[in-house]
């Protein structure tokens, strides 16, 4: 049910494109207007969810610590994964972020004959969601191409390490390669398992679906109908240059593509994969346990009703007499 | 309390999720006994002013809810993210990627989907969405919302009270995501509405008029002090004398409760007294701070507060330097995390030092407080403890890290540095099981009451499950830990998964091998048992 809706989505997604692309009338929006209020959502949502997460205090300093913690000076202390000063919080929000330090760690449970409960190495969803993320982002850094000129040096080295292989013209892109097993073994992994179909929604299964949709389409333009990238080139310079046009060679194909970047963009601030900018906001990641060092203010500490020595003192009095445990009021 | 099955049978967790979405299952309690616990009694909730106080039971079709419970949940759900940026994080960027299911012991010991972590979250989260979010109010269920109704009221009361709160699963997070912050968000939203369970609130009610969790009034308190100082001078000829709320000592001492009250907790107290006395320390007891242990953590962040302020307020009045405190879990959560902040700054004690070492505990410069195990760990280190190992010979030790100080401090090294200095059969459980990824003993939180028994024996399936491992490999006979809840809850789990393991303090292993001036030629240990070596004797002496 949640895969069929995320399916059917992303197919009303591609057949949008297609007649975008396909009706004069349409192409303008399809190719100017929709790119230009999806890049405005995606940005103005992007901050109104960060501020509103960045309104609320950290009330309580709350590591999870993983290692062992900065005490005697002769116990050596796990610098990275239970940081006590601002450059090992760094250190650990970094390993995070750009190597998922945390889904490396990924064991897998079973119980066997015995009982036995055993605990293996599960590198798997460590392992794609890397090769996907880092794809992700290499290919995302390689189309400033079409919105720059000229385009930068680092760009076009990217581009060349990316094509190496030299397999096929034009060459293949192994990021590319890497989006797509990723985003496929995360995929059918979801629906593998039983446990993990259980737990999935369809905003689970829509934005795997979407990016792969991006993905395959794009590798589509660039090997299937070599769709004129000098007209596509035009266009993107025309958006951020602010002199919008769509030249006639763009063909259908990238405008299935250009939807479904934009419904991307334009979801993505309202979706959970907001976790790329949550990460950082992570109160068990993104402070030091110095506790004990420097205190952690939390600016609404409430006030509370407590008991004091001199009421407990009142209530058993006699009892702390008989028992020769020394008073205040004496 | 409900028939509890065989361990081998207990063993076979069915792992499949129901057919049914989980949306529309339901918590049968009666079908339930044995997974949760009984409500919190009238008299406690009145004590510390909790709302809705009343008798009522889960089994009940009617729960005695207040008339617009709905709103008050709402309203409360509305207020917190305002005052907690984990709420909002956590609620908005969790991806259900599913790495934090198999890593917790409840889900590994039951295979109810509904202890995978993520789906913990989602029981709040779709109530979230539902209430707070556009496409969550328009989407419903596609969009994994839901609205709020008393279903699901009564299922948030027995998956939020079958969180040990134990943050396993939050090292594994990619974004860390803690299930525990969300438990403890949750159960502040369950209490508004008056439910909670009798094994965190009688405790809550007691630590506020007595000062302790077992309610021992302050009489009780140093007579059973006392007793254990008897006991030491039976078995080893020493007589120790501790003082209480004497002012002017140098050091409060605070320890949970439970070591003052349950075996074998009190034998580790009996090794703090021996080793104070071995120093000539210079401490102090209170009947008033009389327990370190904190279960309003498990009720709301502001009644943590209200039994916290204790220490410091006893502190500053008897004029001490700094406070050592005793081996626990999750007060060494409360203190090292939270203390400060709700209760500091502790201005009026001085940097801890150790009077013995001369050493200065830096990493407590703020807080003023010292982990018996920092503390004792600098003695070995210089030489300042006379003992003999082979006293512990009959023991083949592991060691459990307890989840809080683990996971929430990371105090991993100095136990094990103790038990290695005084033990001499050390043995560690299988990587996974220990240190960062240790699992819960399955009682923490207030769950481990006796109605609970068989979530509690499923919770511990992994480290009961881990101890035999060691039992078979090691012929590991002792389960040392630094926590007094563990010395009350690991018991029965080694009982039921790795019978013949004995559970014990790190400090009753330190006493056990301290050389006392004047002591008796030892024959037993602080339990009173021969030594190695000397069973004949005890048998025949009898």
């Amino acid at each position: 049910m949640n895969v069929l809706f995320s399916l059917l989505a992303v197919g009303v997604l591609i057949a949008l494109g297609y007649l975008g692309g396909q009706v004069a009338g349409l192409r303008f929006v399809f190719g100017v207007v929709i790119p230009y209020a999806a890049i405005l959502v995606f940005i103005a949502g992007l901050v109104y969810k960060v501020i509103y997460w960045a309104k609320s205090p950290v009330p309580f300093r709350i590591p999870t610590t993983c290692g062992q913690e900065t005490t005697l000076p002769w116990i050596k202390s796990s610098t990275l994964d239970n940081p006590h000063t601002t450059l090992g919080v760094l250190g650990r929000m970094a390993l995070e972020v750009l190597f998922f330090r945390s889904l490396f760690r990924n064991t897998r449970m079973e119980i066997k004959e015995g009982p036995r409960v055993v605990y293996g190495e599960n590198v798997y969803l460590w392992a794609a969601g890397l090769a996907f993320h880092w794809s992700f982002l290499i290919i995302f850094i390689r189309h400033f191409r079409f919105f720059t000129e000229p385009v930068p040096g680092f760009i076009l080295a990217m581009q060349y390490v990316d094509g190496f292989m030299q397999i096929g013209v034009p060459v293949l892109y192994l990021t590319d390669l890497f989006l797509v097993a990723g985003l496929t073994f995360l995929f059918i992994r979801r629906l593998w398992s039983p446990q993990l179909r259980y737990i999935s929604q369809a905003a689970d299964y829509f934005p795997l679906l979407l990016i792969l949709g991006v993905a395959l389409t794009g590798i589509w333009m660039r090997h299937f109908t070599k769709t004129d990238i000098v007209g596509v080139k035009e266009l993107a310079m025309g958006i951020v240059t602010f002199s919008p046009m769509v030249p006639e060679s763009v063909g259908s194909v990238f405008f299935m593509h250009l939807i479904l970047v934009c419904s991307l963009f334009a979801y993505f601030p309202f979706s959970k994969l907001m976790h790329m900018a949550g990460v950082f906001l992570s109160p068990t990641r993104n402070l030091a346990n110095d506790n004990r060092m420097v205190r952690h203010v939390n600016p609404w500490n409430p006030e509370v009703e407590v008991h004091t020595y001199a009421q407990w003192e009142e209530e058993f009095k006699d009892k702390l007499e008989a028992a020769e445990i020394p008073l205040d009021k004496d | 309390m409900s028939q509890l099955p065989k361990s081998d049978e207990l063993a076979k967790v069915d792992f499949t999720p129901p057919d049914e979405h989980w949306m529309d299952t339901k918590v049968d309690f009666e079908k339930r006994r044995g997974s949760w616990s009984y409500p919190g009694a009238k008299k406690n909730l009145e004590y510390v002013g909790f709302p809705n106080p009343r008798q009522w039971s889960p089994l009940d079709e009617d729960w005695k809810l207040p008339d617009n419970w709905q709103q008050i949940i709402h309203d409360g759900l509305m207020d917190r993210p305002e005052r907690y940026r984990s709420l909002k994080v956590f609620m908005d960027i969790c991806v259900r990627c599913g790495a934090c299911a198999d890593k917790c012991h409840f889900y590994i010991g039951s295979g109810d989907p509904k202890n995978m972590p993520v789906l913990r979250a989602e029981l709040l989260r779709s109530v979230y969405k539902k209430d707070f979010t556009t496409a969550g109010r328009i989407l419903g269920r596609l969009a994994g919302a839901r609205s709020m109704d008393l279903d699901v009221l009564k299922e948030w009361f027995y998956y939020f009270f079958q969180c040990t709160e134990c943050r396993r699963c939050s090292v594994f997070c990619p974004y860390g995501i803690d299930t525990a912050e969300i438990t403890m968000l949750a159960r502040e939203l369950l209490n508004l509405v008056g439910l909670n369970i009798n094994w965190v609130m009688e405790p809550v009610a007691n630590c506020q008029r007595t000062g302790n969790h077992l309610g021992l009034m302050p009489h009780t308190f140093k007579d059973n002090i006392e007793f254990i100082v008897d006991e030491i001078e039976e078995t080893t000829g020493v007589k120790v004398s501790p003082t209480f709320n004497r002012k002017g000592a140098e050091i409060l001492f605070v320890t949970p409760s439970g070591d003052v009250f349950a075996d074998p907790a009190c034998f580790t107290l009996a090794g703090y007294l021996l080793l104070f006395h071995y120093l000539d320390l210079d401490y102090t007891w209170s009947a008033y701070a009389s327990d370190g242990g904190n279960f309003g953590l498990f009720t709301s962040h502001e009644m943590m507060k209200r039994l916290n302020f204790k220490m410091y307020h006893e502190a500053e009045r008897l004029g001490v330097k700094w406070i050592l405190g005793g081996e626990c879990g999750h007060m060494w959560r409360v203190v090292h995390q939270y203390m400060g902040t709700h209760n500091g700054p502790a201005n009026f004690l001085e940097e801890p030092v150790s009077p013995i070492t001369g050493t200065k505990f830096e990493n407590t410069i703020d807080t003023k407080m010292v982990h018996i195990c920092e503390f004792t760990a600098d003695l070995l280190k210089n030489g300042k403890l006379k003992f003999d190992k082979s006293r512990n010979d009959k023991y083949r030790v592991t060691f459990h890290d307890s989840c809080n100080p683990a996971r929430a401090m990371g105090i991993l090294e100095e136990p094990r540095y103790i038990i290695n200095q005084v033990c001499n059969n050390f043995f560690e459980m299988p990587e996974g099981t220990i240190r960062e990824q240790t699992f819960c003993c399955g009682g923490g939180a207030g769950l481990g009451n006796d109605e609970n028994i068989e979530m509690r024996m499923r919770g511990g399936l992994p480290r009961g499950n881990a101890v035999k491992y060691v039992q078979d490999k090691f012929d590991v006979n002792l389960l040392a830990c630094m926590c007094a809840i563990d010395k009350a809850t690991l018991p029965p789990v080694c009982d039921y998964w790795a019978p013949g393991v004995g559970v014990a303090g790190v400090h009753e292993l330190v006493a056990n091998a301290l050389i006392q001036d004047g002591e008796n030629e030892r024959k037993t240990d602080l339990r009173g048992e021969p030594l190695l070596g000397f069973e004949d004797e005890e048998e025949g002496g009898e």
